[in-house]
């Protein structure tokens, strides 16, 4: 057996995966597994009859059907050739994850105007070019323009200032 | 057609009413809807011109801030950038060869060779003339065609709705590019996606793992700006950027005496197409666009001069993209059934306004629905304003560095999302959707079903349900000659599948969005 296209030999492995990972946490760990455990692994939820369907019935029946359609895709990589995975580029998913992941817990405790500098800091060094002056520039402006339309005109909660400094010099 | 005058009167004057304004402590007396329509317009155009920020992840950016906005409002700006984003993208596409906007790939191919022959200025021109022409007969079309449907859609029962969603989703996953297979999967996986969450009929929490900010199901503004926004700058940041912008050789705008009579017929078969793909489930500016160039090609005496350099195959595909922007707006006001990504997102909106989309929507709130049709003409004008005196000032955006904008875009979409409950989990959230959206391209899965399924997940969960129970656990009911709607929606659905998958046709598909990519 040759895998005659990888990506749909990936793309097959994930919906099968994902179809198995929803029907198991909806109906629960099977028996014999659970038997081998001692405990009830994952509890499930009810699955009803199609006249009064439960909580699972529904992710059930999808989880089956992307189930058979990624054994499909599958099957089909081993057939039929196709186009290779592309190049996957870690240096843009890293630093734009890093950057939102940063800016979400430091919003609250930092406020506004530091979260956003350190998002701005961050997913720029995510680029190509990274030039301190230009992105400093930038991340003045941008927190400028965020602090006067978000919480100036549309009033968003959010602090601007961190927490511990008692007066906040924007007002 | 008396009928119709009366509504799409209410509808003007709803939206050039004067309304009392609060923002940021100051009250003003404004006619605040035509100043949101003008922004919607603007923002559209803006991140039309844009390559590298599509209208989904715009309007997912801006749903968090039309929180505070009065639902006609938001919902005037959110379709201002939809059909914006149709006149802006053009720009892109012929003057740098770049579409800014999916739907102006098309444009690309005859437009940007008028621009290196120094036509520039027609060719933009002409798109402007043609996607305002497109856009008044389309909002018509809107007017006369909405309330009929939504007539008959008012008697549809549980069973005709979740067949309808059936026939919508097929219909989304046919007009997907690449593998038909994968594009279904991808619908698949959205539902089950949008059912994490409290079930409505039991109260079991499902798929949640203990994670208290599930309880409520993951933000579909969440899912669309990861998928869409935060992979869309991943894929932008691959490729060093390069850019060649004509921008000495616009010129003069005036498309000659010869232009305009060559247009004319383009236009007008582009419109017409485009208004009928647009109503269709799946459909929209997209394939409104490409059908449309096809078939400028086939007619045209002058079809030899395609690919360098003709007017018609400008004047067409934009007619068309423009219309069927704008007629894809039908079924979602009528059915409450999004036809595509964007649409999905408008849904989004009047749910967060509280509006329950559906054929309800327009009894129940005709200046909410005359207002929006109305709105669409006015925009369609401020765009024709807009775009051509403007136009020097969109082309210098061009200019900018898209390491300028890519950390600005991010930042709007980090706050938009972190306002929704004020967690960091939903940015969280966003930062991971966004890696598994990276994944399902390099892996050839559009992610554009996907969001239609997640939209859909719960409301055809009840729906099905409700059937299931009202036919006592009877699965024919949904194709029982008692229920013809429901039969004929399911019998479509078959239909379009076995078209599609026959052989014949599927590589004709294929070379179809070939020419896309």
């Amino acid at each position: 057996m040759k895998i005659k296209s990888q990506q749909d030999w990936w793309a097959g492995l994930m919906f099968i995966a994902f179809g198995v990972f929803f029907i198991v946490f909806a109906l629960g760990t099977p028996e014999f597994i659970n038997n081998i455990v001692g405990t009830k692994l994952i509890g499930g939820y009810q699955l009803g009859s199609s006249v009064r369907m439960g909580p699972a019935y529904f992710p059930v029946v999808l989880g089956g059907m992307l189930a058979i359609l990624g054994a499909l895709v599958l099957l089909d990589s081993i057939v039929e050739k196709g186009p290779d995975v592309a190049k996957f580029h870690f240096r843009p998913v890293l630093f734009l994850g890093l950057s939102s992941l940063a800016f979400a817990y430091l919003l609250k405790p930092l406020g506004l105007v530091l979260a956003s500098v350190a998002l701005v800091f961050i997913s720029a060094y995510g680029g190509h070019e990274f030039k301190w002056k230009e992105v400093a520039i930038m991340s003045v402006a941008l927190v400028i323009v965020s602090v006067l339309v978000f919480v100036k005109a549309l009033s968003l909660p959010f602090p601007i200032c961190p927490d511990f400094i008692e007066i906040c010099p924007i007002r | 057609m008396e009928g119709i005058f009366g509504n799409l009167a209410i509808g003007f004057i709803e939206v050039f009413k004067l309304q009392a304004i609060t923002m940021g402590g100051v009250t003003m007396t404004l006619p605040f809807n035509i100043i949101m329509c003008l922004i919607g317009c603007l923002l559209g155009t803006l991140i039309g011109v844009l390559p590298g920020i599509g209208p989904v992840a715009t309007i997912a950016m801006l749903l968090p801030v039309t929180f505070n906005l009065s639902p006609i409002g938001a919902l005037i700006m959110l379709a201002g950038i939809y059909y914006g984003a149709q006149y802006g993208g053009s720009t892109t596409a012929i003057l740098i060869n770049i579409p800014g906007e999916s739907s102006s790939v098309v444009t690309c191919l005859d437009g940007y060779q008028m621009a290196r022959q120094g036509r520039a200025g027609p060719a933009l021109a002409t798109a402007a003339i043609a996607s305002f022409f497109a856009g008044c007969v389309s909002t018509l079309v809107i007017a006369l065609f909405a309330p009929p449907l939504a007539e008959v859609a008012l008697k549809f029962g549980p069973a005709e709705y979740t067949s309808l969603m059936v026939l919508g989703l097929v219909a989304a996953t046919v007009l997907a590019h690449g593998s038909l297979i994968k594009a279904i999967a991808m619908v698949i996986l959205g539902l089950l996606l949008g059912l994490v969450g409290t079930d409505v009929n039991s109260g079991v929490l499902r798929f949640a793992f203990g994670i208290s900010e599930l309880a409520d199901g993951i933000g579909f503004v969440t899912v669309a700006m990861g998928m869409f926004g935060i992979c869309e700058i991943i894929a932008n940041l691959e490729q060093k950027e390069h850019r060649e912008v004509f921008t000495s050789s616009v010129g003069k705008l005036m498309p000659s005496k010869e232009d305009w009579k060559r247009m004319v017929a383009p236009i007008l078969r582009g419109t017409v197409l485009g208004s009928a793909l647009g109503i269709l489930p799946g459909g929209g500016a997209l394939l409104a666009s490409f059908a449309s160039y096809t078939v400028e090609k086939k007619v045209s005496k002058y079809s030899h001069e395609f690919g360098t350099g003709a007017i018609e195959g400008v004047a067409g595909p934009e007619s068309a993209n423009n219309a069927g922007a704008q007629t894809s707006f039908i079924p979602l006001l009528t059915l409450g059934i999004p036809s595509n990504a964007v649409m999905a997102l408008m849904i989004g909106a009047m749910m967060i306004q509280g509006i329950a989309p559906g054929p309800q929507v327009m009894t129940e709130r005709p200046q909410l629905f005359w207002g929006m049709i109305a709105s669409m003409w006015v925009g369609n004008l401020m765009l024709v304003i807009l775009n051509l005196p403007l136009i020097g000032m969109w082309i210098k955006l061009l200019t900018v560095p898209y390491r300028y904008l890519y950390p600005s875009i991010l930042l709007f979409m980090a706050i938009g999302v972190f306002s929704i409950s004020n967690q960091p989990f939903d940015c969280f959230l966003m930062a991971l959707f966004g890696l598994f959206g990276y994944v399902c391209v390099k892996l050839g899965c559009e992610p554009a079903p996907l969001i239609l399924g997640f939209i859909l997940g719960p409301l055809m969960e009840e729906n099905l349900r409700r059937a299931m129970l009202l036919s006592r656990g009877d699965p024919w009911v949904f194709i029982s000659p008692s229920k013809p709607i429901s039969m004929g929606f399911i019998i479509a659905s078959v239909v379009l599948l076995a078209i599609v998958a026959l052989p014949s046709l599927r590589k004709k598909r294929e070379e179809v969005f070939v020419e896309e990519t």
